[in-house]
Order: structure tokens, then C-alpha cells, then sequence
């Protein structure tokens, strides 16, 4: 028990897949101007991660009986594409307002690499199936936490007047997003 | 050797049996108004009914059969009357809008306070302490809303964005795409407009380019319409009230107001090449204004 809570808290603060590892930028910038569209793309890939990982697992345990590990990228690709293609089937017929104000990101986890990088990682830690389960929730977790607070930030400095004309756009979104992770270097050392 | 091939060929075909049955299984059934509504949009995507696209305006229209089936100014009236047959509902009129450029400060009326050798974009330039000329409230000229028409209605000539008033579908998009704000979208039937937008005083307008306007009211005076207003030392029509008249165009005493039925003859640049007046010119081959409505 105290094993799993360990994982969890050292993917959301420690390990944080975006701001300490550099996996899934794209959607950090790209889907963080507003707060309620990061949360949703947030969840979604707290949902997809879970989902892969509980389908890639069991698969590469198959791919080592039979001595192909080698084959992971691809097989993993494949699944985790199918897997986001069939939960966008479901959003559209039960949950059809999150269908809508997922949009085009929902397809995009499809390429987003901390997914397929969660999966990875928990074979390469040589986790079990639970643990596998919670580390990737707890990437998912430290995903959506890194959104909402770069999501939150930014509408600020959006909205407010203190940034410079030479820094507007980009530049002081880059900024924001550095200032951001070295803060999340004060959590490293929380866990061996 | 073999294995591997089959163990991929396999879970892939798993996954595809497993999306097949999902899409069966999860089958959202789509509604025929949508499809038929579909059909008759253009298909430009451009998004200037305010929804994100075709499909989603239509999507919006059958499910709420109250609203307006004429927002698409790309199909304009002709679009908007076969909607509303389908939705069976009368058609409201959709006036053609286009796009308008709301500077004149051509390379011969105002100046570049800098040699800028960025990124030959608008929005670049403006990043570099609010861009190259010497008015910050103009066009930059670097042309970023003439990549962004997909109807080529809209071109930089002689330093500043013109319209093409024939070929503009008023979709916005060169609107979205100016960092200044040049470009707003009216109604094409409103033929006077006031070709400026600095809001500075007269004296600093002036400095800055030669055909801005300086607030000084004469067209507020002429008008007999109550429909030129100053504000902010930058004149005002009001879309409504205006009659076409031509007059402000006449009294105004830079040119800053463009009565858009001739060729504007901008009376502070009389050294201009004529390729500028080109595209204007072809609104409209008459070069007398009609005669104002007498009141």
C-alpha cells in the first residue's frame, strides 16, 4: 500500500511526466489557454493512460514469452491508437458534451508520447500489473495537475497587463512554462 | 520468423474486429436535416458564421430550428434561401458583407521609423516594438492577411492591404490574422469608410501619415444623416444611418474618408502610382458618384 501511494505522489510531484520529464509538451502548450479545455484534456489523458497501460501490459508479457520484446514500439503504438479510437466511439454515443469539448484532442492523445511513454516506463521499472495501473493514474495525475496550474497561469498573464511587448505570445508562455518546472524541482529528493 | 509477424498481425486484427463491432455497437445515428443542411453549405470551413465550420453550423441549425439560416456570407442569399426551405422557415436577408481596411497610409503618405529586417510577417514586425511604421494604429503591410485569404480578395499594394471588393466573401479570416486590427468586416452596401484608425490628435496623426484622419469634424458637420460621428479624433459611420451619400468623402479634407463607388483620389498624395487605385477602380467602372438623395 505504501509501495503505491510512493508511485503515485513521485509521478504527480517528483517525476512529473511534463515538467520534470519533457513527455507530452505538445498538448501542454497547445491546449493550456483555457482552464475547463486543459481540465478536460487533462482527465482524458488520466483516462487513456489507465486504459493503456492495462491493455499493454498483459500484451508484453505475451511479447516476452515469445522472446519479441522487440516489437513493443509498434504493438504499443497500434493498441494505444485502437484504444483512443474506441473511446471516442463511447464519448460520442454516451457523453456526447465531452465529445464536444474534447474536439480534436481527444484523437491527438493518439500521439501524445507520455502516453506512450507511461506504458513503456512501467515495463522498463519492471512493475507489477497494480502498480503498472496506479503509476500510470499517478502520470496521468501529474499531467493534469501540470495543465491546470500552466492552464491557470496563463489565463492570468493573459488577461492581465505586466508583460512586455517584446515578450507577448509565445515568448513569456515558454517562460511561464520553465519558471513552472524549475519549481517542480523543489519536490525532487521527496522519494528514493 | 514467423511468430512475430503473426502475434502483429493478430493484434491488429483484434483491434480492427474490436472497432468494427465498437462502431456498430456505439452507432450514433445522424440526422438527415444535418446532412441535407450540409450539402448546401459551401464546404469553406472559414468560420465566419461564428461556429466552427460547416458541419458545425449546420449541426447547430438542426437542432435549433430557431436560428438564423442566413450567417454564411460565403453562400449569401441564394445559400441562406435553400437552408431555409429545407428547415422551412423564412429566410432572413443576408447582406453581402466584405472585408475593409480601415488604413490608407500607402508607402508615399506615411513613413517606416525603422529598417526591419525580421520575419517578413505582420505579426512578427509587431512584436518587434509594435512594428515598422511610423503610425502604430495602421497597417503593417507585411501582408499577413494576404496569406490568410484563401479567395486572393485581398493584396498589399503600395504599402497597405486593399480589398477586392468582387471576390471578398467577408469570411474574416484576414480580420483574425491582423496583429493590428485593421480589418473589420461591414456590410458591402455601406460605400463610404473611413480609411483610418489612429486615435491620436490631429497634429500627431498628421505627423505619422498624410492620409489619416485628424479629427477635425467637418464630416460630422456635412453630413445630413446624423450618421459621422468624432470620437476619439477619429471619425465614425454609422452602418445604419449612413445613405451613401458621399458627402464626408468630399469635405474630408485628407482623404481619410473613401467613398468606395470612384476611385479614391487622395487629395494629400497627389504623387501616387495608379496601380493603387486598380482594385477600387474595378468596384465599380462609373467614375461619377451618383447624385446624392436630395432630403
Amino acid at each position: 500500500m505504501v509501495g503505491i501511494i510512493t508511485i503515485i505522489m513521485s509521478m504527480v510531484l517528483v517525476n512529473n511526466y511534463v515538467l520534470a520529464q519533457f513527455l507530452g509538451i505538445c498538448p501542454f502548450l497547445g491546449v493550456s489557454k483555457k482552464l475547463d479545455s486543459a481540465f478536460g484534456m487533462g482527465v482524458a489523458v488520466v483516462f487513456v493512460m489507465v486504459l493503456a497501460t492495462a491493455a499493454t501490459w498483459p500484451i508484453m508479457q505475451v511479447l516476452n514469452s515469445f522472446e519479441i520484446g522487440y516489437l513493443q514500439t509498434v504493438v504499443f503504438i497500434l493498441i494505444i491508437a485502437a484504444l483512443v479510437q474506441l473511446v471516442e466511439m463511447m464519448l460520442k454515443k454516451y457523453i456526447p458534451s465531452l465529445h464536444k469539448a474534447l474536439g480534436v484532442y481527444l484523437p491527438l492523445i493518439t500521439t501524445n508520447c507520455a502516453v506512450l511513454g507511461v506504458c513503456i516506463s512501467n515495463i522498463d521499472a519492471n512493475y507489477n500489473y497494480i502498480e503498472s495501473l496506479f503509476n500510470a493514474f499517478g502520470a496521468g495525475l501529474g499531467f493534469l495537475l501540470a495543465m491546470v496550474l500552466f492552464a491557470g497561469v496563463r489565463q492570468k498573464i493573459e488577461g492581465g497587463k505586466g508583460v512586455p511587448e517584446a515578450f507577448k505570445g509565445v515568448p513569456i508562455t515558454l517562460i511561464t512554462a520553465a519558471m513552472l518546472s524549475m519549481g517542480f524541482m523543489g519536490f525532487s529528493g521527496l522519494f528514493q | 520468423m514467423l511468430t512475430p509477424i503473426l502475434i502483429v498481425v493478430a493484434i491488429g486484427l483484434v483491434a480492427a474486429a474490436m472497432l468494427t463491432l465498437a462502431s456498430k455497437v456505439f452507432f450514433v445515428p445522424v440526422d438527415e436535416t444535418f446532412a441535407e443542411l450540409r450539402a448546401e453549405l459551401p464546404g469553406a470551413n472559414c468560420g465566419a458564421c461564428g461556429y466552427a465550420g460547416c458541419d458545425d453550423y449546420a449541426n447547430a441549425m438542426a437542432e435549433d430550428r430557431s436560428l438564423s439560416c442566413s450567417k454564411c456570407p460565403v453562400g449569401g442569399a441564394d445559400v441562406a434561401a435553400k437552408l431555409a426551405e429545407i428547415l422551412g422557415v423564412e429566410a432572413g436577408s443576408a447582406d453581402r458583407e466584405v472585408a475593409v481596411v480601415m488604413c490608407y497610409g500607402t508607402d508615399s503618405a506615411t513613413k517606416k521609423i525603422m529598417e526591419y529586417e525580421g520575419v517578413k510577417t505582420c505579426v512578427a514586425a509587431k512584436q518587434f516594438f509594435g512594428g515598422l511604421s511610423a503610425c502604430p494604429h495602421g497597417c503593417i503591410g507585411l501582408g499577413d492577411c494576404e496569406f490568410a485569404c484563401p479567395y486572393n480578395a485581398i493584396k498589399v499594394i503600395d504599402g497597405v492591404a486593399q480589398v477586392d471588393r468582387n471576390a471578398c466573401v467577408g469570411c474574416g479570416l484576414c480580420a483574425k490574422a491582423c496583429p493590428n486590427s485593421v480589418i473589420r468586416i461591414s456590410t458591402e452596401k455601406n460605400k463610404n469608410i473611413v480609411q483610418c484608425r489612429s486615435i491620436e490628435k490631429g497634429g500627431v496623426t498628421r505627423k505619422a501619415c498624410t492620409n489619416g484622419c485628424i479629427g477635425c469634424k467637418k464630416c460630422e458637420s456635412v453630413c445630413k444623416f446624423d450618421s459621422v460621428h468624432v470620437e476619439n479624433n477619429l471619425a465614425f459611420i454609422d452602418p445604419e444611418k449612413c445613405k451613401n451619400c458621399g458627402m464626408c468623402s468630399k469635405v474630408c479634407p485628407t482623404g481619410a474618408i473613401v467613398n468606395m463607388r470612384k476611385p479614391p483620389v487622395k487629395k494629400a498624395a497627389p504623387a501616387k502610382p495608379a496601380a493603387a487605385e486598380a482594385p477600387k477602380a474595378a468596384e465599380s467602372p462609373k467614375t461619377e458618384t451618383p447624385a446624392p438623395p436630395a432630403s
